[in-house]
């Protein structure tokens, strides 16, 4: 792999016969997705990168407060909580659905028949948005709880384990779809050879199979994980967050099952107008932490392909 | 050879069991939209019959729910989906054969920034560019790619530098000693060599675009554009009682072609994923 990239790296890929008439069209092949790159990606990411330093209603009319809004973020009750149940959602949801996404994997390479109706099946759910989603399983969660008179808006349990089962009904179909391309890449001699030598199907498993997809499984991991984090269209629809069980003296609130994204969300467009700045230094810490996970992700599929 | 086929039908039992309970989900939707109102709250699991039942009238009402027609929403949904994908297509593989083949200074940094925008979380820029958007006047569905394309670009670049990079020079290098110059040489040699690629992102650009609620809903007129997931939150998340039959007539609506563009396209969209995770 790493010999692959050193041959292709540098002035292999280019030569000066093509470069020049390439260089010519400039404004035809590069420019445009620049251009939208700058009014889509760069101009909002410094604009809300100098924001988080203001304090502001409008982005035209801005007071420069240095690091207020960040010490304010800090001290955010509703954030914080937010933070640590984000971070316990995600750890869960990693968890499990690899797990799941795994095992399906697994038994779909076995020879089964069939195996596409299932795989067909296992997928689908993923081509629905997170909104429908949402929507969807609060219509059965409430379908069952309120014959206990409940509702997953009422109790922080529900609202958690609900919103990991919608996770895993759409998730385990991606993970899965990613396992099995790992698992059909193991050769099948390595298996054979193992079985020869007197392995257990589980031995093979443990000491063949699974060293030899490690890639995939850092690849579900870190996606499932940054998918975690950055979780938001379910988390509205499925119960907006929550009820509310403390209110704040600057007019926040602090609600049961509400993720990083959410509240973020709700310090820009809910009821405090004069919490922009603070949200948007919520939205940088936001970032620096997504940003983390992926940087070690980077790391770890790194070694991995230096090791084989 | 026996103790084996026994197992593999044990596995096979089980299997059909949990896709049965997987895909039920979708089945209850179709079924509470056949019910009144009253009674999806109440028994949300019974087969709609006898006063339960109601025929079509869901659906009537769920086409014009909320004073929106849902054929507006799903054709607002495909106008943005498709624009956005045919131009993230087209702009960022131009974009990245140039970065590949001039491999100047410049197209390093714009590289770097590509790969540097993949992994921001959309919350860090969303409320400036919701303004960028409004103060540019990008707000209907006709400009919207444009914004698509600039918050999508990091992705598609990334795919496809990294497929350009295993190509072979030396047909390039032919065609421009014939005398092809670099826009004939991308469209007629390049593009069809693209197609793989051009497949696997389109399918991950579409299932994103489809499905994207909240960068739409910033920045489009909702009271005139809607998507399908903004349709849905706007009626479900306003005040007041909200007809729970119709809304899954609703979503049994919009599920529809989501449903038939899978199972048309099922074998590009598993290799688009896979790839996609591949290279992301």
């Amino acid at each position: 792999m790493k010999k692959k990239k050193k041959v292709n790296d540098g002035t292999s890929v280019n030569s000066p016969l093509l470069r020049r008439s390439i260089q010519r069209m400039f404004f035809v092949f590069l420019v445009p997705t620049f251009a939208a790159f700058v009014i889509g990606f760069i101009y909002p990411f410094f604009k809300g990168f100098y924001l988080s330093f203001c304090s502001f209603v409008t982005t035209s009319n801005t007071t420069f407060v240095g690091i207020e809004n960040y010490k304010k973020a800090f001290t955010d009750a509703s954030f914080m909580h937010a933070f640590w149940y984000t971070a316990l959602f995600a750890v869960v949801s990693v968890i499990l659905i690899n797990l799941l996404a795994f095992l399906v994997a697994y038994l779909l390479t076995m020879k089964i028949k069939g195996a596409n109706i299932f795989r067909t099946a296992f997928f689908m759910p993923n081509l629905i948005g997170g909104i429908v989603l949402g929507y969807i399983w609060s219509m059965i969660f409430d379908g069952i709880l309120s014959r206990y008179n409940t509702s997953i808006l009422m109790e922080t349990k529900y609202g958690f384990w609900g919103l990991i089962i919608l996770m895993l009904w759409q998730q385990v179909g991606y993970m899965m779809i990613i396992y099995i391309a790992g698992l059909q890449s193991v050769p099948e001699e390595l298996n054979e050879a193992a079985r020869i030598d007197g392995a257990t199907r589980w031995q093979s498993l443990i000491h063949v199979t699974i060293p030899n997809v490690m890639s995939s499984i850092t690849i579900c991991m870190f996606l499932t994980l940054t998918n975690g984090f950055k979780l938001f269209d379910q988390n509205l629809a499925l119960n907006g967050g929550g009820q509310p069980f403390k209110f704040l003296e600057e007019g926040g609130v602090v609600k049961t099952t509400e993720m990083l994204a959410l509240n973020i969300y709700s310090s820009f467009y809910g009821q405090n107008t004069s919490a922009k700045g603070v949200g948007q230094a919520k939205a940088v810490i936001f970032f620096v932490l997504v940003a983390l996970i992926s940087i070690i992700q980077l790391r770890a599929t790194r070694s991995k392909e230096v090791q084989q | 050879m026996n103790s084996a086929k026994v197992r593999l039908n044990i596995i096979t039992a089980i299997l059909t069991v949990v896709t049965i309970i997987h895909i039920s989900p979708i089945v209850m939707v179709l079924m509470n939209s056949f019910k009144a109102n009253t009674f999806v709250k109440t028994a949300t699991f019974a087969i709609p019959r006898g006063n339960m039942f109601v025929g079509w009238d869901n659906y009537i009402k769920g086409f014009t729910f909320g004073n929106y027609p849902i054929v507006k929403a799903i054709g607002y949904s495909a106008t943005i989906t498709i624009l956005s994908t045919a131009l993230i297509l087209l702009c960022t593989s131009m974009a990245a054969w140039y970065i590949v083949r001039v491999n100047s200074a410049v197209c390093k940094i714009v590289y770097y920034l590509f790969v540097f925008s993949m992994v921001v979380p959309f919350q860090m820029v969303m409320y400036p560019l919701a303004k960028t958007a409004d103060s540019l006047h990008l707000s209907t569905p006709f400009t919207i790619p444009i914004i698509y394309l600039g918050f999508g670009a990091g992705m598609a670049t990334f795919m496809f530098t990294g497929f350009i990079k295993t190509l072979p020079l030396e047909i390039e290098e032919a065609a421009a000693i014939d005398g092809c110059g670099a826009l004939r040489t991308f469209f007629l040699i390049i593009l069809p060599m693209l197609k793989p690629t051009l497949i696997s992102v389109g399918i991950l650009e579409i299932m994103w675009i489809w499905n994207d609620y909240l960068l739409p809903y910033l920045v489009l007129d909702i009271n005139e554009y809607r998507t399908i997931p903004i349709h849905i939150q706007y009626l479900q998340g306003s005040y007041g009682t909200v007809d729970l039959g119709a809304t899954m007539a609703l979503i049994v609506l919009s599920i529809i072609p989501v449903i038939i563009f899978y199972l048309t396209c099922q074998k590009y969209i598993i290799k688009g994923v896979a790839a996609g995770a591949v290279k992301g």
